[in-house]
């Protein structure tokens, strides 16, 4: 009997391939940043969330039955994503899928791992009638068209592909999950956050997969008391399956610490970045705020910066992205810093290597420095 | 359907023909205006602000992109179980159908789209004016006058009456007498085009012009309104003290662009207790190079400035390249300027490409003169690298 060929030629075809996003993950590596809210919605990019790109790059890729696992801290995160329309997910068939933390719940509640939320979740993963799937993580700031990743997939007959990438510069202050390929991108290795031995090749925590062996492995994984997805599901099957990893080559920015988080943030205002991100395979969507454009005022000096909508600037800006309403008074100056939205910069202060949260108020003549490889924190709502 | 209080009739079937080029592809309600959005936006959005969720909007000329720009009308939250907004072109009824003949015959062709709601009241707006207003505390006017009519009026400067509907009034703001576009005015207050009607009356008058007058130019001002005074209806004036602005030309849409900036904008944006809404296109940020040059001016999202914009608005997508300079005008949407290239006093419309060292607005061959010409650039056009357009031309 001929097999059904799941994509024609010219594209695959997306209608087969549903996608789960996994917010079940350790955050507490960003600190105050993800003091209120879960990684997913962690402020990026000037008008982003760290979500917006990965759910954007799946609906741009033709995929349109998306499931949010929950574990923490997702007010901030459905406040957000809220039933999908902005990124086009508000459907009669398909669309968007919150997944909420039910194990939560039951009678022993030390929680085991990412694979329990998945196993809360499984009904949906069964009832959902793609028969792909791509399991992906929110902290990966990157433009992906996984139509690419999935043809491969499928030509090459894997059982697991992962999506990585090969860094020029590995950084030492931020934590990957590293792979080692064999020549024909056959995953011979994977290690999680390793402090030695690592590998340039670093995962960007894309898993594609037949949905039945996603159920499968979830099954076996639990039934033996394995609960972590990467390092039990994919890990522990790489000799049993065939794992292959699909390079990509474009602009990619792995979230793992507090400097990563800073450093990818000012990266963007480098323009082969800025084009790689927001000019190539489709826009990044996001929550429209109806904000009225950006003021520049008399006397303002504004260099190298991204801005959102909203904001009102006066004083000294260089090298720093700015959020949607921030105020910068007269006098002020600000240095390779982040200001989130609806931060206030009072007349004459000075801000340097900072990294503002939402509604901080900087009153006049303050004076914040941190330092290029290890910037000061201001926590949300916080007056100085 | 449950009964609405008060509906609004907004009039967006204007050809906007003083402002040439800007309206040569839309009706003038669909106009960009300060950076992000257009006209109709102002209307919309006051009556979502205002409480007001159902509005029909009567369309004539060039619909398409305010067709499409309206949508589901979810933009401005008006899209509701009841009501909201309801585009009303006109159509073909048993007895055959025509185009609106004015104002007023726009209004009774659709009579039968404002009976679903059999409303108390109706506000009737123009889709073309740019102003901040609380039509809720219009309506409150309106029945602690225990008016019949009630038309929105602001004062204008005594030497600007003889352009406007004047309206004579008493002490208690009652009118007593309407004089349109008056050689020697007696007041100063001026009909902004808002009128509050008591619904019943003008159902009533609507079908008694249309039926008695078959040469009827179908407008308020001229038919409706008249025959109203003449029967002592009881008029009111509501004054309107903040900003507002008919950009029925092309200095006065330059003007009020101009108006967005400075310290203290005379037309403030960024108000969020008033939140002017439009529909909002994804966009990245804003990015400004190591070499940009920014001075009192207003941009939007999803542009890139490598050059020099100073006194200017910018609308989304718009590109300023490096030793570009851009002062004291307004870039439409997706625009970009190249190298070298100068503009002043100018209004460039949307996907126009300024090649390099090309000079627009900068020259006048009147050097007489010092009043301001704008120049402007149509949609769509090329301007040739090192052209010369000079001060006060229109291309396009």
């Amino acid at each position: 009997m001929m097999m059904t060929p799941i994509y024609k030629k010219g594209g695959a075809n997306m209608n087969n391939v549903m996608a789960i996003i996994n917010n079940a993950l350790d955050e507490s590596f960003l600190d105050k940043l993800t003091g209120h809210r879960s990684l997913a919605s962690v402020p990026f990019g000037a008008r982003y969330r760290l979500i917006d790109f990965p759910l954007s790059n799946m609906v741009n890729s033709g995929i349109t039955n998306v499931g949010l696992l929950l574990q923490t801290k997702y007010r901030s995160l459905m406040d957000h994503i809220g039933f999908g329309k902005a990124w086009d997910l508000d459907r009669k068939r398909n669309g968007l899928f919150i997944l909420p933390p039910a194990h939560i719940y039951q009678a022993n509640r030390a929680y085991k791992g990412d694979l329990q939320n998945f196993a809360s979740n499984i009904d949906y993963i069964k009832r959902s009638n793609q028969e792909y799937v791509i399991i992906g993580s929110p902290n990966v700031v990157a433009n992906i068209d996984y139509r690419d990743a999935f043809k491969y997939h499928i030509e090459n007959d894997n059982d697991i592909t992962i999506i990585y990438r090969q860094l020029e510069v590995f950084r030492r202050d931020t934590t990957y999950t590293v792979i080692n390929t064999d020549d024909n991108d056959r995953i011979i290795d994977m290690k999680v956050n390793p402090k030695k031995n690592f590998y340039k090749k670093i995962s960007l925590q894309r898993y594609i997969m037949k949905k039945e062996l996603l159920l499968d492995i979830i099954d076996e994984c639990i039934s033996k008391g394995e609960w972590d997805f990467v390092k039990n599901a994919i890990i522990g099957n790489l000799n049993n399956l065939k794992v292959y990893g699909y390079p990509f080559r474009s602009y990619a920015a792995v979230i793992n610490s507090i400097n990563g988080y800073y450093k990818s943030n000012l990266e963007l205002l480098k323009p082969n970045v800025w084009q790689d991100l927001f000019l190539k395979n489709g826009p990044i969507y996001t929550k429209p705020k109806d904000e009225a454009p950006t003021g520049y005022k008399n006397g303002v000096n504004a260099r190298n910066i991204l801005a959102a909508n909203g904001c009102s600037i006066k004083g000294e800006v260089k090298n720093s992205v700015l959020f949607r309403g921030v105020k910068v008074h007269p006098g002020a100056v600000i240095k390779n810093s982040i200001i989130m939205q609806k931060s206030e910069i009072g007349e004459n202060a000075y801000l340097e290597n900072v990294i503002l949260d939402k509604g901080v108020q900087i009153t006049a003549d303050k004076s914040l420095k941190g330092d290029t490889n290890l910037p000061m924190i201001i926590a949300k709502n916080t007056i100085v | 359907m449950p009964k609405e209080e008060m509906l609004a009739m907004l009039l967006a079937g204007g050809k906007g023909t003083r402002l040439g080029v800007l309206t040569k592809n839309i009706a003038k309600p669909a106009v960009p205006f300060g950076a992000e959005y257009r006209l109709i936006d102002f209307p919309l959005s006051n009556c979502t602000n205002s409480g007001i969720t159902t509005v029909g909007v009567l369309t004539q000329y060039k619909p398409l992109v305010l067709n499409s720009y309206i949508g589901s009308g979810s933009s401005w939250d008006l899209d509701r179980h009841n009501g909201g907004v309801t585009v009303l072109p006109p159509y073909v009824k048993e007895g055959g159908g025509s185009w609106y003949k004015g104002t007023a015959d726009a209004i009774y062709q659709n009579i039968e789209f404002i009976d679903i709601y059999d409303p108390e009241y109706v506000l009737i707006l123009s889709g073309d004016h740019i102003y901040k207003m609380d039509y809720a505390e219009m309506l409150n006017y309106h029945k602690t006058k225990n008016a019949d009519v009630s038309i929105g009026v602001l004062e204008v400067p005594w030497e600007e009456t003889h352009r406007f509907g004047i309206m004579n009034t008493n002490e208690d703001q009652k009118i007593i007498e309407f004089q349109e576009k008056p050689e020697n005015a007696k007041n100063n207050l001026a009909s902004m085009g808002i009128y509050i009607f008591n619904w019943e009356y003008l159902r009533k008058y609507l079908i008694e012009e249309a039926e008695e007058n078959d040469d009827s130019a179908g407008d308020f001002g001229h038919n409706i309104i008249p025959k109203m005074m003449a029967d002592n209806l009881n008029f009111y004036a509501y004054t309107f003290k903040g900003y507002w602005k008919d950009v029925g030309t092309i200095e006065s849409y330059w003007q009020a662009h101009m108006d967005l900036l400075g310290e203290k904008p005379i037309l403030d944006l960024q108000d969020r207790n008033w939140i002017i809404y439009s529909v909002n296109p994804n966009r990245p940020p804003q990015y400004l190079s190591e070499d940009a040059e920014v001075d009192n001016s207003m941009i939007n999202k999803g542009t890139q400035i490598m050059g020099t914009v100073k006194n200017s608005v910018l609308f989304f997508g718009v590109k300023v390249a490096q030793d570009a300079v851009v002062e004291d005008s307004v870039i439409l949407p997706n625009t970009r300027i190249r190298s070298g290239a100068k503009i002043k006093n100018s209004i460039v419309g949307r996907n126009v490409i300024v090649e390099k060292n090309s000079k627009i607005g900068l020259e006048t061959d009147d050097k007489k003169s010092n009043e301001l010409k704008i120049t402007v650039i149509g949609d769509d056009e090329v301007i040739p690298e090192a052209s010369n357009i000079k001060a006060g031309m229109v291309v396009g």
